[in-house]
């Protein structure tokens, strides 16, 4: 259901917020134990949010710009009183002394938390199947992975389980899930979301974003998100962009660039889908011809060094000492080890490895030294694409949906986020839109790329996008 | 460029402070393995002259007057920690364990 919608007549008084939370309550009934998008559904938290969002419409104030609107959040962002566990046994349980900013800002703009969605453990995945949990399905085929990591988001939205989901996006975790689900989802701007609260994977890369059923919905989630955060150090000291009044600006004489590299070993159904959306935004104005980036192809062995180095650092702070699990032992040293061994799942211990493994002496210039350097000409050569390109275009992922069990070989998991990860080595802003439909009748995700902070343009290619998409759609979303 | 061997995985879960049963060790072998020899394409790359990325963003220190301000509850933070004692978070003991 559209949050601008919600947000508008539950302000209006014509809705009550309470009504439109039963109903995705009954949505979650319906087909939850058969999607296992969440790890934890907020009912009760969630009924008093919404009677307070209602309480404050009968007494004339303005709850907000998401007024009464259903919100879930992946269970790496920290949640006041709230279990947040990451998906990972060593965070079983724990409860956050503190909201993360993001979580703030949502609540005080009137939204209602509806629950904590599934993601691969501490948001290591392209599937959710790394989750400690079990996987979460895709909602238009449950014998296929929705993506991941924040496949349980992507799942709430696509179910109709919640209008709005945030995730993570460490080298694809939202776009890729919202691409392989049917939806909308947006990494912005390194620097445009506080990561304030947000369980860090690797933190060079990170960034919060929105999911939801429509590019508008999007953009009303990100303004109320974005802008300067003292509490985060990446946090670029500028106020939240304004992307809901330009959405209908179109693409007339923009310069749009396919991005050749990111089409090479791109499944058909894929591709060819990608070329509509090309012809799409001609037919609205854009001028689109092809763009080489040939560092992007290095940059998925540039980010499984660097992410994972990073993460060996963030997640030496799992240890049992100060919260989540503790498997005790006759003195620290052992304690640390017996907490670790049995908390992490084995995906989250071989991206340690591997990170501790590069980072360490006689291996550091040759790996995240040499990674570092990549991603150098990964910038470089975006910055010269973007010298005569307002906006890139690729696709979002590789293939749609696959089957369960399908990537069992680390590599094969890994190309999933060929396409997305490089805007998060360059720190650029990158969307999926939904544009028609592949193979088995699934979802296809249409990436469109933008320089820092060109999240207006960004979103208003999108816009031009989901308005020409293909209608052939399997009805599936169970849209509330 | 050499995938890591059996000795190398041993060595690095110590650093990382996780142990691993003989079965692991196989697996992360391979598994890490194949990750490293992929890593080999970027030895190709000449990158003599190309400078280090870090960060996305410059970042500068930045300084801030030394005011106190809100900071977590004490008793709230504690109360999830897997074991204190007087304010403080409580370990099994760090020195003079006997062997």
């Amino acid at each position: 259901m559209s949050a601008v919608e919600i947000a508008a007549k539950v302000r209006s008084g014509e809705w009550s917020a309470v009504d439109v939370l039963e109903g995705h309550l009954e949505a979650i009934s319906a087909r939850e134990d058969e999607i296992h998008a969440f790890n934890l559904v907020m009912v009760e938290q969630a009924r008093r949010a919404a009677a307070a969002v209602d309480d404050a419409v009968a007494s004339g104030r303005d709850p907000g710009p998401l007024a009464g609107v259903p919100l879930a959040l992946k269970d790496n962002m920290c949640t006041h009183g709230v279990p947040t566990t990451c998906s990972s046994r060593i965070l079983d349980d724990w409860k956050p002394p503190y909201d993360a900013t993001v979580v703030t800002r949502a609540v005080e703009a009137g939204a209602v938390v509806i629950g904590k969605t599934n993601l691969d453990e501490f948001a290591m995945g392209s599937s959710t199947e790394h989750s400690a949990f079990g996987p979460t399905l895709n909602p238009h085929d449950t014998t296929r992975v929705p993506g991941g990591s924040s496949g349980g988001s992507a799942a709430a939205v696509a179910a109709g389980f919640s209008s709005l989901a945030l995730g993570s996006d460490t080298g694809g975790s939202i776009r890729q899930p919202a691409a392989l689900c049917g939806v909308v989802g947006v990494k912005p701007t390194y620097g445009l979301v506080s990561r304030y609260g947000l369980v860090a994977f690797a933190s060079s890369l990170d960034q919060i974003g929105p999911f939801a059923t429509s590019v508008a919905d999007a953009a009303l989630m990100l303004e109320v998100i974005a802008g300067h955060d003292p509490m985060d150090s990446t946090s670029i000291p500028r106020p939240s962009p304004d992307i809901s009044s330009h959405l209908d600006q179109g693409v007339e004489g923009m310069r749009i660039g396919l991005v050749t590299e990111l089409m090479e070993g791109i499944d058909p159904d894929v591709s060819a889908r990608v070329h509509q959306a090309a012809e799409a935004l001609t037919a609205a104005g854009a001028v689109v011809d092809e763009v080489s980036v040939p560092a992007t192809l290095y940059g998925l062995t540039a980010y499984y060094l660097i992410a994972p180095a990073e993460a060996s650092s963030n997640l030496a702070r799992f240890d049992g000492v100060r919260y989540g699990l503790r498997v005790d032992g006759p003195d620290t040293a052992e304690m640390m080890i017996r907490t670790r061994s049995a908390g992490f799942g084995d995906e989250v211990k071989a991206r340690i490895m591997l990170g501790t493994f590069a980072l360490s002496a006689g291996y550091y210039e040759a790996f995240y030294g040499k990674a570092q350097k990549v991603r150098t000409l990964v910038r470089r050569e975006f910055a010269a694409a973007y010298a005569d390109h307002d906006l890139l275009l690729s696709p979002t992922s590789p293939s749609v949906a696959f089957p369960l069990g399908a990537k069992a070989d680390p590599m094969s998991m890994y190309m999933c986020d060929v396409c997305t990860l490089p805007s998060n080595l360059s720190g650029e802003a990158a969307m999926s839109v939904p544009y028609g439909t592949g193979a088995h009748g699934l979802p296809v995700g249409v990436q469109v790329l933008a320089p820092a902070m060109g999240e207006v343009e960004m979103f208003r290619a999108a816009a031009v996008l989901e308005a020409a998409a293909p209608s052939d759609h399997d009805g599936e979303e169970g849209r509330s | 460029m050499t995938a890591i061997t059996p000795e190398e995985v041993e060595h690095v879960a110590v650093l990382a402070r996780l142990r691993l049963s003989p079965e692991e060790v196989a697996h992360f072998t391979g598994h890490l393995g194949a990750i490293l020899e992929h890593a080999a394409d970027v030895e190709a790359l000449d990158l003599a002259d190309v400078p280090p990325t870090s960060h996305p963003v410059h970042l500068e220190n930045v300084m801030r007057p030394d005011r106190v301000g809100p900071t977590l509850d004490r008793d709230e933070v504690l109360a999830e920690a897997p074991a204190a004692q007087e304010n403080r978070f409580r370990v099994p003991p760090i020195l003079g364990v006997e062997p």
